[in-house]
């Protein structure tokens, strides 16, 4: 492997594992405080992809707008899943809710066929976002540079809110516990709808991002992505913020290597996910930067 | 200053309080005292709007709050120190004692607090910021009650504070209570230890399995033939 190929797979790897990041920080905060995985999270991707499809090519609008439209639809949607899908089964047991999570994923995804269509449509690029950049032999796109640094500030964004901020606190406190957290005068349904803000809001950037690499959308474009966000979520330690963003690198770097390294295995390249799952599951279940508090009692 | 009439809740399908009248005049510990499962958690968690009320109806300061949300029952100002401490063990000291001023916005007035906290409680000074979880069982009651504290309570319940602690520890939390009484707070407070609440307390009243059997003076209670036999652990 030359220097450029090199280098070339350094920056994809950085690229996917960037969008991996985003979108398993919100699978790890929702579980984080709900103990639920979140399926329908997947799906959000989509919708923020088709109302910023819509917004650019329907609409006509100036494509920061109907980005910035699309993730304020997509925050909206993910609090009000919960609102309707998650917060009356708050005290039923945890597989209900579970259920509930799978059922609102197939919802959004026949709701798209049958309302948008099954067919993929192609997603438009922006110039203002998405140009060539040559350097001596080597020729990227600059996705490349854009995703993983709108991503970087994202995490530290993030990872500022949750560890400084009161609602940050707060949302620390509930996942810990949710009655003591009510007995400091904490509103625990304002908390997790912030929650639900934070995340659906970077899965709606990821979605853009997303579809602005990866250029067709479909209505079940989140399901892929989706999964594999969810297995770099397990694999930092469901729960712990920086273990989302150190598997969703992990994952995206792995895959791209793998492919890069070994050609013959590009067909198994959604495999090796999965793959990873098992191991992870298997030997070290609670992940990498998994929760694992000593308390005395 | 808080008044329960004829209370009622039921439990995990159990009737767990059969109409409960009690009363906690301002700048007084009230104890209630029983053995385990005669409701006495119940009782605060009803209170703290944690549990909901059946029937009957409990007033602080001549306003209504049967069914009112934990949340506004806590900035109302009735504050309970939860059995088993409950910390938040994966924050810090001081994110803890933050926690328990959740509702007050006055800054530096929560600073100056906090401070206050730390001279009560001098080894929360020291693990500031140590993660909350790592901290002794004694540490541990000392932050449950500072953080209950932060949010400036009239009313202070604690179910069970000694709960768990060596002899010597017991010792130093019902120095505690004494101390925060002494302060001007009215305290509701619940334990197995019999004996040490009614010694502290103004006023006792005896739960057995959801009915307030006796009541009177913590120390009359104490002396009572009935309840030594029965809580105390005396013939």
């Amino acid at each position: 492997m030359t220097g450029e190929i090199f280098l070339q797979n350094l920056a994809n790897g950085i690229s996917l594992g960037s969008l991996y990041a985003l979108i398993a920080i919100g699978y790890t905060m929702v579980y984080g405080i709900l103990r639920l995985i979140n399926f329908a999270h997947a799906d959000l991707l989509m919708v923020a992809a088709y109302v910023a499809f819509y917004g650019i090519l329907v609409f006509t609008l100036p494509w920061w707008l109907s980005f910035l439209i699309a993730i304020v639809v997509t925050a909206i949607l993910g609090v009000s899943i919960e609102k309707v899908a998650y917060r009356p089964l708050r005290d039923a047991p945890r597989i209900s809710v579970l259920i509930s999570a799978i059922g609102v994923s197939f919802l959004l995804e026949n709701l798209g066929i049958v309302a948008i269509g099954a067919r993929p449509k192609s997603f438009p690029r922006p110039e203002d976002i998405v140009w060539n950049i040559n350097i001596g032999d080597i020729s990227f796109l600059s996705l490349t540079i854009i995703i993983p640094l709108i991503t970087v500030i994202l995490l530290v964004a993030v990872t500022y809110m949750v560890n400084k901020t009161k609602i940050g606190t707060a949302m620390r406190a509930v996942s810990r516990d949710f009655e003591t957290a009510s007995l400091m005068a904490v509103d625990v349904n304002k908390v997790v709808s912030a929650t639900f803000v934070v995340g659906s809001s970077l899965a709606a950037v990821g979605g853009i991002m997303w579809s602005l690499q990866y250029p067709q959308i479909d209505p079940l474009m989140g399901v892929f992505p989706g999964l594999k966000c969810f297995i770099a979520a397990v694999m930092g330690g469901i729960g712990s913020i920086p273990g989302a963003m150190l598997g969703g690198f992990i994952l995206g770097m792995g895959e791209v290597f793998l492919v890069a390294f070994m050609p013959e295995l590009s067909g198994y390249r959604d495999a090796f996910a999965f793959v990873i799952l098992i191991f992870i599951l298997l030997f070290k279940p609670t992940g990498i930067l998994g929760e694992n508090v000593v308390e005395k009692v | 200053m808080l008044k329960i009439e004829d209370l009622h809740v039921y439990y995990g399908g159990i009737h767990a309080l059969k109409g409960i009248t009690l009363e906690v005049p301002e700048n007084k510990i009230v104890t209630l005292v029983g053995a385990n499962g005669a409701g006495k958690s119940t009782t605060l968690r009803a209170i703290s709007g944690l549990v909901p009320v059946a029937r009957g109806k409990i007033t602080f300061r001549g306003e209504e709050i049967t069914r009112t949300k934990t949340a506004e029952i806590v900035k109302k100002g009735i504050t309970l120190v939860p059995e088993g401490r409950r910390i938040f063990a994966n924050l810090t000291v001081l994110e803890n004692l933050n926690m328990g001023a959740y509702a007050r916005t006055d800054k530096e007035e929560i600073k100056r607090d906090i401070q206050r906290i730390y001279e009560m409680f001098p080894r929360l000074k020291e693990r500031e910021w140590q993660a909350a979880g790592t901290l002794s069982g004694g540490e541990q009651q000392m932050l449950a009650v500072g953080r209950a504290l932060m949010s400036r309570p009239a009313l202070l319940m604690m179910d069970e504070p000694s709960l768990g602690l060596a002899p010597l520890l017991v010792k130093e939390v019902f120095r505690i209570i004494k101390d925060i009484y002494s302060k001007g707070m009215t305290i509701l407070l619940i334990e197995q230890n019999a004996t040490a609440a009614l010694q502290v307390a103004d006023y006792g009243y005896v739960l057995e399995t959801g009915n307030i059997v006796l009541q009177g003076p913590g120390k009359e209670l104490a002396a009572n033939d009935e309840v030594k036999r029965a809580y105390l652990g005396k013939a």
